[in-house]
């Protein structure tokens, strides 16, 4: 074993004084929210890093929708869920066809569908947030769920379509023509040649999509209203609404609500830096 | 290319003839973006028209002008613009410049250091917000433990609340700049650096001569699109100061919500048409960036 140089160990303090700030910056807001979802309610404010009597008594309260707040909890949480699922399926398949047609089939007016796509990409969604909820109410869609989801799928579209369009440049044109010369027709060149080649993609977007839904408050709050048809997030939301809520409860049905991105996120992260570095990156 | 005209062919044949008919593959093709384009038309140009009409008036800009908060919305917006993306940016590239560093517990940082963005905003931001609470957050009562003094009031006073939303925002997106800056610099050769070692460079020098060129492109791209994202950012603000005290920390991104409760929507699309000009610019760079 090599003695480490006197140069060698101020590197590693460097590091170390440069990685501590750093992890001590990322974790503070997300272990004060921990901290919060088991303590008792009293003990959360007793500024001690740790709580003297940790207890999974909140989670045992959000389960059993013990409080006027979280009456709907499981329906809520399931909201979140059907909203971010049907958002990651609509979106798969919507931008799945557009990608394949554009770049596959070539088809004329293709290239003006892409440019108008990302023009959307680039508007910020805050600003298409109002005209949209005016919109959704001339529709008759408001306080229904699928207007939400056809706005995430608005919203998460226009970035699909582009990386799956990235992605099908790539892959070599001799493959549709063998299939062609074999006789196959469009859909079985979309279904046996192109999907199957497309998956890694097609895991990054639907991802991509999911966690877009799942994680939208602006919208959802604006759109859905009813206790009973809004997502979790406009359900935490909606603590904030009086003075005295009980944030032990809060931050655990919040700490709930964080774990299926995070997940996914994890399971997923292959995927997903792919695609995210191939969306911001190319330059 | 001789492939691909064959292709053409095979799945378009003759020209001539498609004028008349169309083939099979092209009439897929049209159908298959029949999904987005009705999306497109329902979702996005409609609801822009509409916007666009209800800000036709030139009264309504008269009103806008004349609505102090508005006006302290945009110097809101010029400010959390200029400061928080190029303290995020700068600090993103420095940090990714850390995280190439081969160390086993920076590989575990790593994955830590993703959880901002991994996560959702609401309850993270939340808690934030109950850190910073004036009377029981434990910013506050950590402060009165080691100086037996008050801390200050955070969110009710408009600049310092202003300020953590921007905090908050670099909390949030840090990592992901951080990651794509990192993609970039894994992207530079490593020779450069072996030749520029060979030639004696210093870290700074190295930085400055083979780091920073390859990077610059990539740098400012991330700018741009940083710069439209956080114009869009609503969370940071909403979710922390709720646009308060008295709506002094509005940002464009918020404003719409004050102008629906006020039930004054033209006003809010007159704010965002007078953003215009700074929109056009930087969506038209990333569009001739992105669509090859």
């Amino acid at each position: 074993m090599k003695l480490p140089t006197l140069r060698g160990v101020a590197n590693e303090a460097k590091l170390l004084l440069i990685g501590i700030p750093v992890l001590l910056w990322t974790l503070l807001p997300i272990y004060h929210m921990v901290l919060f979802a088991i303590s008792p309610k009293e003990g959360a404010l007793s500024g001690r890093l740790w709580p003297r009597e940790p207890t999974l008594h909140n989670f045992e309260v959000v389960f059993r929708q013990q409080h006027y707040y979280l009456a709907h909890f499981w329906r809520q949480l399931w909201n979140s869920f059907f909203i971010s699922a049907m958002t990651g399926i609509l979106t798969l398949v919507v931008a799945t066809l557009a990608a394949f047609s554009i770049s596959r089939l070539r088809v004329r007016g293709g290239r003006l569908v892409m440019n108008f796509a990302l023009l959307t990409y680039f508007i910020p969604a805050a600003f298409l947030a109002v005209p949209m909820y005016r919109t959704m109410s001339i529709y008759g869609l408001l306080n229904s769920q699928w207007s939400l989801i056809f706005a995430m799928l608005t919203l998460a579209a226009p970035y699909a379509i582009w990386v799956l369009k990235q992605a099908s440049d790539k892959l070599p044109y001799e493959l549709d023509e063998a299939a062609v010369i074999d006789g196959a027709s469009t859909l079985q060149v979309l279904w046996f040649v192109y999907l199957p080649l497309m998956g890694p993609s097609l895991v990054a977007i639907g991802t991509y999509a999911v966690i877009l839904a799942w994680n939208e408050y602006l919208y959802a709050f604006l759109l859905l209203s009813a206790d009973t048809t809004i997502p979790l997030s406009v359900a935490l939301g909606n603590f904030l609404a009086a003075d005295d809520s009980p944030w032990e409860l809060l931050m655990t049905t919040g700490l709930i609500y964080a774990l299926p991105p995070a997940a996914i996120y994890y399971v997923f992260r292959r995927y997903m830096v792919a695609g995210l570095t191939a969306g911001a990156v190319k330059a | 290319m001789a492939v691909q005209a064959e292709i053409a062919r095979a799945f378009a044949p003759a020209t001539a003839e498609s004028h008349r008919r169309l083939s099979p593959a092209e009439m897929w093709g049209l159908a298959m973006l029949v999904p987005y384009v009705v999306l497109f038309l329902a979702f996005v140009v409609y609801p822009i028209g509409y916007g666009l009409w209800l800000a036709r008036h030139p009264q309504t800009y008269v009103e806008l002008v004349h609505d102090p908060i508005f006006l302290r919305t945009v110097i809101n917006t010029i400010v959390f613009l200029v400061v928080a993306i190029n303290l995020k940016m700068i600090v993103a590239l420095l940090l990714s410049g850390f995280f190439l560093q081969q160390r086993w517990w920076i590989r575990i940082l790593s994955l830590v250091f993703i959880l901002p963005w991994a996560l959702p905003s609401i309850p993270t931001i939340l808690s934030i917000r109950f850190m910073l609470n004036p009377e029981w957050g434990i910013i506050n009562t950590t402060i009165f433990r080691l100086t037996f003094e008050d801390g200050p009031n955070w969110l009710n006073d408009p600049r310092l609340a202003l300020s953590l939303a921007m905090a908050t925002h670099i909390w949030k997106a840090l990592p992901f700049w951080t990651l794509i800056l990192l993609a970039g610099r894994l992207a530079i050769p490593h020779d450069l650096y072996e030749a520029a070692s060979i030639d004696g460079a210093s870290s700074a020098q190295r930085f400055r001569y083979v780091t920073w060129p390859s990077m610059s492109t990539l740098y400012l791209t991330c700018t741009v699109l940083s710069t439209i994202w956080t114009l869009g950012d609503f969370n940071s603000v909403y979710l922390l100061t709720g646009g308060g005290p008295a709506d002094l920390t509005h940002v464009l991104a918020t404003l719409g919500i004050r102008y629906l409760r006020l039930d004054q929507i033209d006003l809010y699309m007159a704010a965002v048409v007078c953003a215009l000009p700074v929109m056009i610019p930087l969506v038209y760079f990333m569009m001739k960036r992105l669509s090859k």
